[in-house]
């Protein structure tokens, strides 16, 4: 019994791996650009570093952010639509 | 795909009599005689379907064709249909990830898969850990043991789940939903490794030539560690398991630093950045680092409880 249960509990399928996906791209697409990444420090404006070939990891992090809000903004719309109607007809 | 149809044609010049139209498509009629007209059918490749029939028989032959010229149509308007089909493929293909690339993976031959095996479990005598290039591109597996190929992965992937399913077998818990559990288990870990490992590789701005086939093939040679884990496993119980298990890890962990270091870590004569860099060394050895101890741990995490 207690082997069955470690075992399922450690069992991915691949739709844990979307819905993971999934919630970690939508906690990206939230951070909103002035009301929050300004004010810690994250913002795109502030990003101007020195023009040395090697951008800090910061900086990178903060690319990154930008250009996931942008590129997934209106797909992430679609798919969570859908996943929503599939989580209400099907639980 | 021409090979069947060459076959079929060779089979209906000899007897039209013996099968009706639509059954030998697939399989060659060898009850009659000349199998040399058959040899002659797959020399000649397929340009045009209508004129091989004058080159394989001398005249004879030449009225069996023509009895039936609706076959004869539907058959070439079949295979034109194919080639489209297929041509389709390939470029919906391409646009997502290169085959030649692809190709170059699966380049290898018996020779290197032998060598590449005995060298992620004894790595310790290899001396020469350079991937040697041609030209700027990287040579194929078949002609360098250094270069990562996506056959052993692979074949260790599929090796790993038939040898999972006997394991449950032997432990009366298997069903068939549990060897697609154990498989998207597997699968599900790969991906999660090589996304982490191509997000540190960007966010400290690593300039290698690391493509993310390279890092899928390294981060899929540690399935050998684990069959080897698990055979010893249930051969040997759980002593032997964890002696296995020791092995396999320090064997994968060097091979792992030895091979990715060429290709993280700077070699240190190219360029004098002196400032920017300072930090940067220390963060891409901790990457180098960080992915070698991560393999003992999903190796002993997913076989640990397939030898209890």
């Amino acid at each position: 019994r207690r082997l069955r249960t470690c075992w399922d509990n450690m069992a991915f399928t691949l739709y844990s791996l979307i819905q993971a996906a999934i919630l970690c791209v939508n906690a990206v697409a939230v951070l909103h650009e002035e009301r929050f990444l300004t004010k810690i420090g994250w913002g795109v404006d502030q990003s101007v570093g020195g023009f040395g070939d090697e951008p800090g990891i910061k900086v990178q992090l903060m690319n990154l952010v930008r250009s996931v809000r942008t590129v997934m903004r209106v797909p992430l719309i679609a798919v969570n639509s859908v996943c929503i109607v599939l989580l209400l007809l099907f639980g | 795909m021409d090979l069947p149809h060459h076959g079929y044609r060779a089979s209906k010049q000899r007897g039209r009599a013996a099968p009706p139209a639509g059954d030998s498509v697939l399989f060659e009629d060898t009850s009659s005689a000349a199998p040399a007209m058959n040899n002659q059918g797959y020399y000649t490749p397929g340009y045009n379907m209508g004129g091989t029939s004058n080159d394989m028989q001398g005249g004879a032959g030449v009225n069996n064709l023509f009895t039936d010229p609706m076959a004869n149509a539907a058959m070439m308007y079949g295979s034109s249909l194919a080639n489209q089909g297929k041509d389709m493929v390939n470029k919906e293909i391409s646009r997502f990830m290169s085959v030649n690339k692809l190709k170059y993976f699966f380049a290898v031959d018996t020779r290197y898969v032998l060598k590449k095996l005995m060298i992620l479990m004894f790595p310790y005598t290899h001396q020469d850990w350079e991937v040697r290039y041609h030209r700027d591109t990287p040579l194929t597996p078949r002609q360098d043991v250094n270069a990562p190929d996506l056959y052993i992965p692979t074949m260790a992937f599929i090796t790993y789940i038939l040898l999972a399913g006997m394991a449950l077998g032997i432990q009366k818990r298997f069903s068939p939903e549990v060897l697609g559990l154990c498989a998207s288990t597997a699968l599900v870990w790969i991906i999660i490794e090589v996304l982490v490992m191509l997000l540190s590789l960007y966010l400290l701005t690593v300039h290698s030539d690391l493509s993310t086939f390279d890092l899928i093939a390294y981060s899929g040679y540690k399935y050998v560690g684990m069959i080897f884990t698990v055979l010893c496993g249930l051969l040997f119980g759980s002593d032997g398991y964890f002696v296995a298990l020791a092995w396999s890890s320090c064997a994968l962990m060097f091979f792992i630093v030895r091979s990715l270091k060429m290709k993280i870590l700077p070699s240190l004569s190219s360029d004098s950045m002196g400032m920017g860099s300072s930090a940067k060394p220390q963060l891409r050895l901790y990457i180098t680092v960080a992915t070698a101890v991560f393999q003992p741990i999903i190796i002993y995490w997913l076989t640990s409880h397939l030898v209890r």
